[in-house]
């Protein structure tokens, strides 16, 4: 090729010329020049993105098809219904969303404080010596694989924790939720089985699992607080404290929220540790300190039962992972938005 | 000064001569990239006293929770003790910083103290799991049988030295290295594509894969069981088992791929582009090699998720007790798939092995991790010492050859180099073509 520099300086196709200013040109590289290698870069680029979107496309589309027969059989009784017997008509989401949503709850209520202070120790407090062990720290708990929580948990945690959840049920027993049916608290060898298997221990595992996400966004949005801020706090008289509160946290509240969702998000969607605890349970309950006193959740459901024979049985299963899909995709683009809300303006691209 | 600012005037030293001695004399811009921002200074100081508080505050309240323990006793277990613990540790603490300071300070050092707890809770919570499940793995890692065997041969009560978890370490391996065969390619060629092609079209491959993380994984693993399975026919094996996987990682590192790709700097591109490269060649030579670092991050973070992931695999892999390296054919089981189904036994020989694979598999994330950390960690354009060392050699080398040039009888026509904006002569721009 013989192309030379003027060809392509004057031309109106690459948008740039030396040494006047011009708005920013568009986006992309220049399209003047297209060797052959260009054009089969592009199609293999262009051949992988469709594939890839296909793929994508067929599991969401795969999952509302199957559904629909469940969903179609079953109309608006499946949203209300508390009972999994697909294969004689009798089923509904109303038991395991609202047990998934009370684990996930549960979750939440014990990674919000963990991934709060933690990326609050990490950004502010934290000498510089351990900050970035602590970092790596956090990071390697998110890719520490759910079984062995589940392991821990199932194991463990079970059963250290029971006296707590007597406690609870005892002393504030009259609040609904903590109430445990089964349980005397006049007897003190009333059997322990009673308090295991339960929402609030499944939760508590859930959530050593999912803050370690929600601690990585807050912190990275704690850590953009912009530092001519923090240091006029501190000129005003603040204490660490006071900066922290009139700076940062009104800086990092999008990465907060939005953190705290994404968490939320990720423990909708947690199996193996749930099933692991949790005993199935299909019948609609919102006592998250009794063993079944609430409802099993979506995913270890599917885990449950996926085996069975009929294709209506599996139908009804892709119903109930379908709507757990959405309301995890709806809370992760919520997440997404108030995250990216959060942090326009800060940290622009070069 | 700014980069373009040295090369100039590198060129310009070359072009002129200026040099008298005329050895070969290169510029390397070397920024130290590891410090870029001042490190904060610590401002606030442990006093004594600040120390002496925090010890009594403790003391005083374990001291008063064991008398409350004693006599009073609403809680029992150790959980409780620690909560009505740190609970009263909390009261004493502003009680006693109350002596010296005022309101505000009080609530500062409450919150200090409760915001360094909660972080110590978290690592303290990573410590307990992790040690739990390796110091009950450790029997059954004794024994070397635990590496080498798999179930097929072993009863249900048959101690630990017969048996082992070969099979699942060897179809762990075979499910992951099949997944990544699938994932790394499409996936970096698709973050590519959403980069470098920027349309509507790429715009909605974006959202579509960012919807997909927030795909439970088990339902990744429910869409293969019903396709491959249910309707195919096809039987439980590894390459189902793969397929889950790769359903589950896909968007997991193309969204991590295309983060990274887009912290690449675009003068770096637009420099490749003013040199008169192509587009392949752009992406070949700049874009990719600029983003090694932090590609390879992702990736190995996602294998990580990958291997660990269990309810994709419940569902599609089917279970066996014994070897088998065909992903085509029959059943295969991988490490957190066998601990699943050893804990759920009730033979205590059999929780043990639970215990071991679980702890295999961690030890496997672990070494994972640590590679991610060696090769990653880096910003991209941030180059490693080896890295900069080669960065060096090239540019001594460029120079040797534009002084061998400028040797040769046609050079005096281009000394003048582009102060004012004169454009280079064509034969230097289309170096590429």
């Amino acid at each position: 090729m013989t192309t030379t520099v003027e060809d392509q300086g004057t031309g109106v196709d690459s948008g740039i010329a030396i040494g006047e200013p011009r708005p920013r040109p568009k986006q992309g590289p220049p399209v003047g020049r297209q060797t052959v290698a260009d054009r089969v870069f592009r199609a293999v680029l262009r051949i992988s993105g469709v594939f890839v979107l296909l793929v994508m496309l067929a599991v969401g589309i795969f999952l509302a098809f199957r559904a629909a027969e469940a969903i179609g059989a079953a109309g608006w009784s499946f949203l209300t219904t508390a009972a999994w017997d697909p294969d004689s008509g009798s089923f509904g989401i109303a038991a395991v969303l609202t047990g998934t949503i009370l684990v996930a709850l549960v979750a939440v209520f014990f990674a919000f404080p963990l991934a709060f202070g933690t990326a609050l120790f990490i950004s502010e407090y934290a000498p510089l010596r351990i900050k970035r062990p602590l970092i790596t720290l956090v990071d390697l708990m998110a890719a520490v694989p759910s079984i062995v929580f589940g392991i821990w948990g199932f194991l463990l945690l079970q059963y250290s924790i029971a006296p707590v959840a007597r406690w609870l049920s005892t002393y504030l027993g009259f609040i609904p939720i903590f109430r445990v049916d089964g349980a005397d608290p006049a007897d003190p060898l009333s059997p322990a089985s009673v308090f295991t298997s339960s929402a609030f221990i499944a939760g508590i595992v859930v959530a050593l699992m999912v803050t370690p996400i929600a601690t990585s966004v807050m912190r990275e949005v704690f850590t953009q607080a912009p530092p001519g801020e923090r240091e006029g706090a501190y000129a005003l008289g603040a204490t660490k404290w006071g900066m922290v509160r009139s700076v940062v946290l009104p800086y990092g509240r999008g990465g907060v929220i939005g953190g705290t969702m994404l968490g939320l998000g990720r423990a909708m969607g947690e199996t193996i540790a749930v099933y692991l605890i949790l005993a199935p349970a299909f019948d609609l309950g919102f006592n998250i300190l009794q063993n079944s006193g609430s409802g099993y959740t979506v995913s270890a459901l599917i885990a449950l039962r996926y085996g069975e024979s009929t294709p209506f049985a599996t139908s009804a299963l892709f119903a109930a992972g379908l709507a757990l899909f959405v309301l995890t995709l709806i809370i992760n683009f919520a997440a997404g938005a108030i995250v990216a809300r959060s942090r326009s303006g800060a940290g622009a691209e070069a | 000064m700014t980069t373009t600012d040295v090369n100039r005037e590198a060129l310009l030293e070359i072009a002129l001569g200026s040099d008298p001695s005329n050895e070969p004399r290169t510029t390397v811009v070397n920024h130290d990239f590891s410090q870029a921002p001042p490190p904060k200074r610590a401002i606030a100081k442990m006093r004594l006293s600040d120390v002496l508080q925090l010890i009594g505050a403790a003391i005083a309240s374990v001291s008063i929770t064991a008398i409350v323990f004693n006599f009073l006793a609403p809680f029992d277990g150790i959980i409780g003790f620690v909560l009505v613990a740190y609970t009263l540790f909390l009261a004493v603490y502003a009680l006693v910083v109350w002596q010296d300071e005022d309101a505000t300070a009080v609530v500062d050092r409450l919150v200090a103290a409760v915001v360094t707890s909660l972080a110590a809770v978290l690592v303290g919570a990573l410590v307990w799991v992790v040690s739990y499940v390796v110091i009950n793995g450790i029997e059954a890692l004794k024994h070397t049988n635990f590496y080498t065997e798999d179930m097929s041969n072993t009863g249900p009560l048959d101690p630990l030295d017969s048996g082992g978890v070969l099979h699942a370490i060897v179809g762990s391996m075979i499910m992951i290295t099949i997944a990544l065969v699938i994932v790394i390619p499409l996936g970096v060629t698709t973050a590519v594509f959403m980069n470098e092609l920027p349309s509507r079209f790429s715009r909605f491959v974006r959202i579509v894969v960012e919807a997909m993380t927030a795909l439970p994984s088990i339902i990744a693993g429910l869409f293969i069981y019903a396709t491959f399975i249910l309707i195919l026919g096809l039987p439980k094996s590894g390459l189902a088992a793969a397929f889950a996987i790769s359903v589950m990682m896909l968007p997991i590192i193309i969204r991590a791929s295309d983060v990274v790709i887009r912290l690449v700097p675009g003068n770096l591109k637009e420099a490749s582009y003013a040199l008169g490269a192509s587009q392949i060649r752009t992406a070949w030579h700049v874009t990719l090699p600029t983003a090694r670092s932090g590609l390879m991050t992702a990736i190995i973070l996602g294998t990580a998720r990958g291997v660990g992931e269990t309810s994709p695999v419940l569902l599609t892999a089917g279970f066996t007790q014994s070897l088998n390296t065909n992903p085509l054919d029959g059943p295969m089981i991988s490490l957190p798939l066998a601990a699943f189904k050893f804990i759920g036994s009730s033979e205590e020989t059999f929780k043990q092995r639970g215990f071991g694979a679980a702890t295999v598999l961690l030890v496997l994330v672990l070494i994972l991790f640590i590679l991610a950390r060696i090769v990653g960690g880096r910003g991209p354009g941030q180059l490693s010492n080896r890295q900069r060392r080669k960065a060096a050699a090239q540019s001594k080398r460029d120079y040797a050859r534009m002084v061998d040039d400028d040797e040769s009888p046609a050079s005096p026509a281009r000394v003048p180099l582009p102060v004012t904006s004169s454009p280079v002569s064509p034969s230097e721009g289309d170096t590429t073509s």
